[in-house]
Order: structure tokens, then sequence, then C-alpha cells
């Protein structure tokens, strides 16, 4: 289903993934792991195609074919979801009309009919109740005036009705309460099957309690630094990222307020010239990180 | 009710943006000595003030030089009694609203495609001005004449000297019209005449409410200049809900202006959709006079290539605890210039204000442009009054979103691009002044997000691309 092969992904000058690799076969849920500023984010967004990604090397494999060279769109109507962190809002359009937009939009790609306003209507009613959300919500313009929860129901909702091969979620767990963590489980379960693959992504092992996973792979420092079965999420949980023995790992020597960033790989920061929240120009020995660019 | 016509008039070249625009006193033998002096007196004013150049406050982004360049020559009323060549019912846009519908050519009410019907209330009168200039009541002398001398500029004083009708709605007490009232305005050139002055004077008595539909074209032949004046006089706690569909042919000038006298209690809400036009400018004047009136004004002005759209507002606080609601937003595409010009001006006295003016602007192209200007001057203490404007471009996070979920891009954008226009297309309502509203604004590029789920998701939009040019000031 896909390959990922020494995937090297910047952002500005700053690389973040530094040759990540790592296989999900058909059928099978995956998840990578790993702390803050280790890439997890990036690696969804590069999956997805987002634009300020910048992929330096390695190649992903979806299907047999060049995932890279594909447009957002084109991703999508070949079966790949990204479920967002942050759910963006879309003032003015209705979330009706954007399903039902996006979901045609994949079926014309795709050489299939366009779905009627009947049966559209029909097929969100049943999927909206899977994962209890209000007919009302969704005349209301995306995401627009949404609660955190009701975003993540909708991410979901989307999942359920485009039916992706590949579903990405990128931390789509946080800061959700149980039920809605069941919701998003459920989700990922309703569609499994042994033409499905699905990547989730996340800092907490919460999601993968109700969701098992095939496999687990921890992200850190923009590598892959290890691999293992479901245990090894139970192992984290209970030792934190910082027990890894692995040389991958790099000291995360900035201080508080300088955000924790993948990207200072080597060398030194210079004493006194980061101030508390900004990072400015110049003041990292091993080259330029603008204000703005680090997560 | 006939239409009064009269043949166009040659005049002298106009000279310049300065004296002495050649503008003749039309002497009509039909019309009663009031008219003509007021008719003389505008003119005057013409003469003695000039057309306005990009050196007025108000005229700062809007040169007339193209339209200057034009002959003044008004163009003669024809209806359907002129036969060939004329407008004819199929040049209307359908379906009719209701009854009544008023079809106004070159600024003359043509009877032959008109509707006036008889389900109006008892006592609302619909008629042009030969029939409302008989009255004896002297109502219409005093609507006319209300401005005289106090001409804003030239384009205003133009349309007293030169309207060669009026369509004149009457409302009295209490009287609750059901069924929108459809003013439909055709410009057609004829010959070398390219003006045309149509005026339009509603009056609404204490507690009176209706709705009022003024839509604008342009047919056929050579670029015309439209120049028309909407006066709305409103009573205690009288209601008017009022739209404008200025949809224009793209090489014509459209100049139009709202007056708007708002009495105590009363309440006019007003909708712009501009599309048309070369040059589109649609002023909207109002004054809250009475306590506790209220105005609301939305605008939405779809500007492409070759195009530029005027929006200049003037909303007074004569009145103590009234209320304003400005809210206008631009989409710019191409080369097009889009301009809002809002000025909000609290009088002393005028305590309790509640005031909100906004003005958004989406720029789709690197060539596009806004300039906009929201003012506010205040000469009062307790009032809440804001103001707010940008200018922006479609939002990446937004654009991407869509595409991961397998909306091409070009569809994307005229997706974001239509939920940015809704919020103002939604106050259209949800009959067939909406769908009027919806097809001119598809028919300009936009696609429409259908409430019902039910377009097809073909996207009519032209190249949009993201780009920059703006200045907020």
């Amino acid at each position: 289903m896909l390959l990922i092969d020494d995937l090297h992904a910047s952002i500005g000058d700053s690389e973040i993934l530094h040759g990540v690799s790592l296989e999900v076969p058909d059928g099978e849920i995956h998840a990578v792991m790993g702390p803050n500023g280790s890439g997890k984010s990036t690696l969804a967004h590069v999956l997805a195609g987002r634009d300020p990604y910048e992929v330096t090397g390695g190649r992903v494999i979806y299907d047999g074919v060049d995932l890279l060279a594909m447009a957002p769109e084109e991703r999508a109507a070949a079966g790949v979801f990204l479920a967002f962190q942050q759910p963006v809002e879309i003032p003015g359009v209705p979330t009706m009309y954007f399903l039902r937009t996006a979901l045609n939009a994949q079926r014309r790609a795709r050489g299939e009919e366009e779905l009627g306003p009947v049966e559209f209507l029909a097929l969100v009613d049943t999927k909206r109740r899977l994962v209890d959300m209000e007919r009302a919500l969704l005349d209301r313009a995306v995401n627009d005036g949404f609660s955190g929860g009701e975003r993540k129901r909708n991410e979901i909702l989307q999942m359920l009705i485009l039916e992706p091969r590949l579903a990405v979620l990128d931390e789509t767990d946080s800061g959700l309460d149980i039920d809605a963590l069941r919701v998003v489980a459920d989700g990922v379960t309703t569609l499994r099957g042994p033409d499905r693959s699905a990547l989730l992504i996340t800092h907490h092992q919460r999601l993968l309690e109700h969701l098992v996973p095939d496999r687990v792979h921890v992200l850190a420092g923009g590598r892959i630094v290890r691999s293992g079965g479901p245990d090894l999420a139970v192992e984290l949980e209970a030792h934190g990222y910082a027990t890894l023995d692995s040389p991958a790992v790099e000291p995360r020597t900035a201080s508080a307020g300088t955000a924790s960033i993948g990207t200072i790989s080597t060398g030194t920061i210079s004493t006194g010239t980061i101030s508390t929240g900004t990072i400015s120009t110049g003041t990292i020995s091993t080259g330029t990180i603008s204000t703005g660019t680090a997560r | 009710m006939t239409a009064m016509t009269r043949p166009a008039t040659a005049r002298r070249p106009p000279s310049g943006t300065g004296v002495g625009m050649g503008v003749q006193v039309p002497e009509r033998a039909r019309e009663p000595e009031w008219l003509n002096a007021a008719r003389r007196q505008a003119v005057a004013w013409v003469d003695a003030n000039g057309f306005p150049s990009t050196k007025h406050e108000d005229w700062r982004y809007t040169k007339l030089d193209s339209v200057l360049a034009l002959p003044l020559a008004a163009s003669s009323g024809r209806g359907a009694e002129d036969g060939p060549g004329s407008v004819s019912s199929s040049d209307l846009p359908t379906p009719q609203l209701g009854v009544p519908r008023i079809v106004v050519v070159n600024g003359g009410m043509v009877p032959e495609l008109s509707t006036l019907g008889t389900s109006l209330p008892g006592g609302v009168r619909v008629e042009s001005m030969a029939g409302a200039v008989r009255r004896p009541e002297g109502r219409f002398q005093q609507l006319w004449t209300r401005r005289l001398g106090g001409y804003p500029h030239a384009l205003r004083a133009l349309n007293d000297a030169e309207a060669l009708d009026a369509v004149v709605i009457d409302l009295p007490a209490r009287t609750v019209v059901e069924d929108p009232i459809e003013v439909v305005f055709v410009s057609m050139p004829t010959g070398d005449a390219r003006w045309s002055h149509p005026r339009l004077i509603v009056v609404a008595g204490a507690r009176a409410s209706a709705t009022l539909v003024e839509t604008y074209l342009s047919v056929a032949g050579a670029p015309s200049v439209t120049n028309a004046l909407t006066q709305v006089e409103l009573g205690t706690e009288a209601e008017l809900v009022h739209y404008v569909l200025q949809g224009e042919r793209t090489d014509s000038f459209h100049f139009s202006s709202l007056e708007g006298h708002l009495a105590e209690g009363s309440r006019l809400s007003s909708r712009l959709l501009a599309t048309g036009g070369r040059i589109g400018r649609h002023e909207v004047d109002v004054v809250l006079a009475g306590e506790g009136s209220q105005v609301d004004l939305d605008g939405l002005f779809l500007t492409g290539a070759g195009q530029h759209h005027d929006n200049p507002v003037l909303v007074e606080h004569a009145a103590p605890g009234c209320t304003s609601r400005q809210l206008y937003k631009g989409v710019v595409t191409s080369d097009g210039h889009g301009v809002f010009n809002g000025h909000l001006v609290v009088r002393p006295g005028a305590d309790g204000t509640d005031a909100v003016q906004v003005n958004k602007n989406l720029l789709l192209s690197e060539r596009a442009e806004v300039d906009t200007r929201p003012r506010l001057e205040i000469n009062a203490d307790d009032v809440a009054c804001s103001h707010g404007a940008a200018v922006g471009r479609l939002d990446p996070e937004a654009l991407f979103y869509l595409r991961s979920r397998g909306v091409p891009e070009r569809e994307a954008r005229a997706v974001l691009v239509s939920g940015f226009a809704h919020e103002i297309l939604e106050r259209f309502g949800s009959g067939p002044i909406r769908r009027h509203a919806e097809e001119l604004a598809a028919a300009a590029g936009l696609i429409v997000l259908d409430e019902d789920h039910c377009s097809s998701g073909a996207v009519t939009a032209g190249t949009v691309h993201p780009g920059r040019g703006g200045r907020a000031q």
C-alpha cells in the first residue's frame, strides 16, 4: 500500500525529516509515535502534498505509483486522506456543500458517476450518525464556530464519506474527550478491511488503547528510531520517549520558550542570542532559521 | 400614464472638467413652471461647479474622462411602441418577481412593458411623473426640489436637469405591500445619444412597508451611460427592503445614487450586487433623521477585467438612538479596480448611535486593485462605532484543505470565492430575488453555493490566481 523510503523533507532551509523509511502493507494499521518536534506532522503533510514542505530526497510509493509526483487533489482521488490536526475554517461554504463537492470531485476524477442530491443526503445521514453529529451542524459553514471535538468528528465524517484506501490521521486524538476518541477509533475500525490501511500519527498511546495497530514506529529527530508490535506503544507510555536508546535522537539544547525543533542537527547554539519565543536569523551556528518556521 | 418622450438634443462636447459644460436647459411645454425653474437651477449648478475630478475627495479613484468624452446627449425613451430595435419583454429578466413590475427605458417609463396590476393595497400609487406632477397637493414638487442647490456633484444635478420622467411610488400610511415592487431600468443608446437619467421616488407613510427591487440592464448598441437617482423617504416606523442589481454591459457606464431620508423608528435595508459597467458607481447617501431609525447597507461587487467599481457610502446619524450597519465585500479579478469609500458621520446630539462599518475585499490577481477608506466622523458622546477594512487573498490553508479532499485547485479557488461572497448573497433572501442575484453573480463568474446542495460541481469562474496589489488606508 505505502512505502516510504529514505524520505528527506525540509521547510525553508531546515531539514526536518532526515531519511524516514517505513512500509504499511495492505489492510494494516500502523502508528507513528514520537515526541513533539520529531517531524510527525511534517510526515503527514508531505504525504498529503502540502506546499511549504519540500522533499529533498527519498521516495514515497503508494499503490505502485510515485505519490510525491501527484497534486494533492490527485492523491485524494487516488484514495489518500489526511485527517488534519487543526481542521481549517472555511467561512461561507456550508459543510454539506463542501462534502458533496469533495466526494463528487473524487468520483469525477475516477471516472465514476456523480452522486445526486438525494443519494448524497442519504449517505451523509448514515455516516453522520456513526460520528454522532447533528444534521444542523452540517448546514453551517465548514468548521465555522465548531468546537475542537466537533472539528475532529467532522474529519472522521469526511473520512467515512470519502472512504479512502489510505487514511493518515495527524494527531486526530489530541485534545479529545473519551467519547470523541471512541468516535475516531470506531471510524477507523469501520473502514478497516483487507484493501484499506491507516497511518495513525500520535503523541500518546490513548488512541491505541481503542485501536490496536499492527505495527508501531517511533519517529524522533526526523528518523524512525524503532519499530515494533503494539507492545511498543505500551512501553513508550510507561517510560516516555526520553528513555529511547537511539543515537538518532538529538539532545534538545535550546532553552524553554525557543520552541522544540527537530531541525538543529549539528552544532551548538550560541548563548544568549535566542530570546524567549523567537528565533532570530543567524543565531544558530548551523545556518539560518527565520522566525515562524519552527513549530 | 404615457411615457414622455422627446428627441435627443445635440449638445456641445464638454470642454473639460470645469465650468461651462454645455448642458442646455430643456424647456418642456408640458411641464409646470416650477419644474422648468428647477431644471434651470440644476443646469446652472453644473455650469458653476463642473464635473468632479479626482481632486474631489469622493471621486478620488474614479475618473470621468472616458465618460465625458462621450456626447452628453440623452437617449430618448424607446419602448415597445417604437417597433424594431426597441426593448422588448425578452430583454427583461425572468421570471417577473411579482406585480407590479415597472419597466423604464432610457429613463422613461414604458407602460406597454409594465404591469401595474390591480393587486396593490388600496391607496398605493405607482405612476410616472406625468401623473404625479398633476396632483394638487404639491408633494411631488416638494420631493423633487428638496435637494435643489445642495448637490454633492454634477451627476446628481444632471439628473434633476435631464430626467425625462420619474417613477413615483407612493405608499400611504399603514399599507403593507407583500409582493416586491420591481423596477427594471434599461439603457439603450439611440445614435449618438448615450445618456439616460432614470429617476425613482419612493415615499412611504407611517408604518407602511414594502420591498423594492431595482434592476439595471443595458441592451444592444454602443456603450451607454446611466445616471440614476433613487430617492426614498420613510415616514415614522415605515420599513423598506431595497435591492439593487446592477448588471449592465461591461462596456457601459453606470452611475446610480440612493438618497434616503429616515424618520423616527423607520428602517431601510438596502442591498447591492454590482457586476456590470466599465465604471459602476453606486452611491448611498442616507440621513437617519428620526430617533431610533435604522439602516442596513450590504454590498457585493464582482469586479473583473477592465472594470472599475466605486462604492461611496455616506451615512449621517442626525438623531439619537439610531443604528447603522454597513458590510461591503469586493471580489476583484484580472486588472479590475474596486473602491469602498465609506463615510460615517455622527452629528452633535446623536447620542446612543450604534454604527458598524466593514469592508472586506478579495484580490484574485496580481493586477487587481482595491482602495478602501472607511471613515468615521464622530461629534457626539455616548456612541458605539466601529469600522474595519481588509484586503486579502484566498486563505492558502483553506485552499489546501479543499484540495486535500480531492477538489481540483481551480474549483477549490472558486468555492472559496463563493464562500466569501455568500455572506452578502444570503441577505438577498431565499426567493426569486435571491435567484436573480445568483444568476447575475454566476454570469459574472461566481459559482453559487446552492443551499439545497443541488448545484452541479461545474466551475464557471474565470482564471483565478492569487495576487497582490491591494492598498488599505
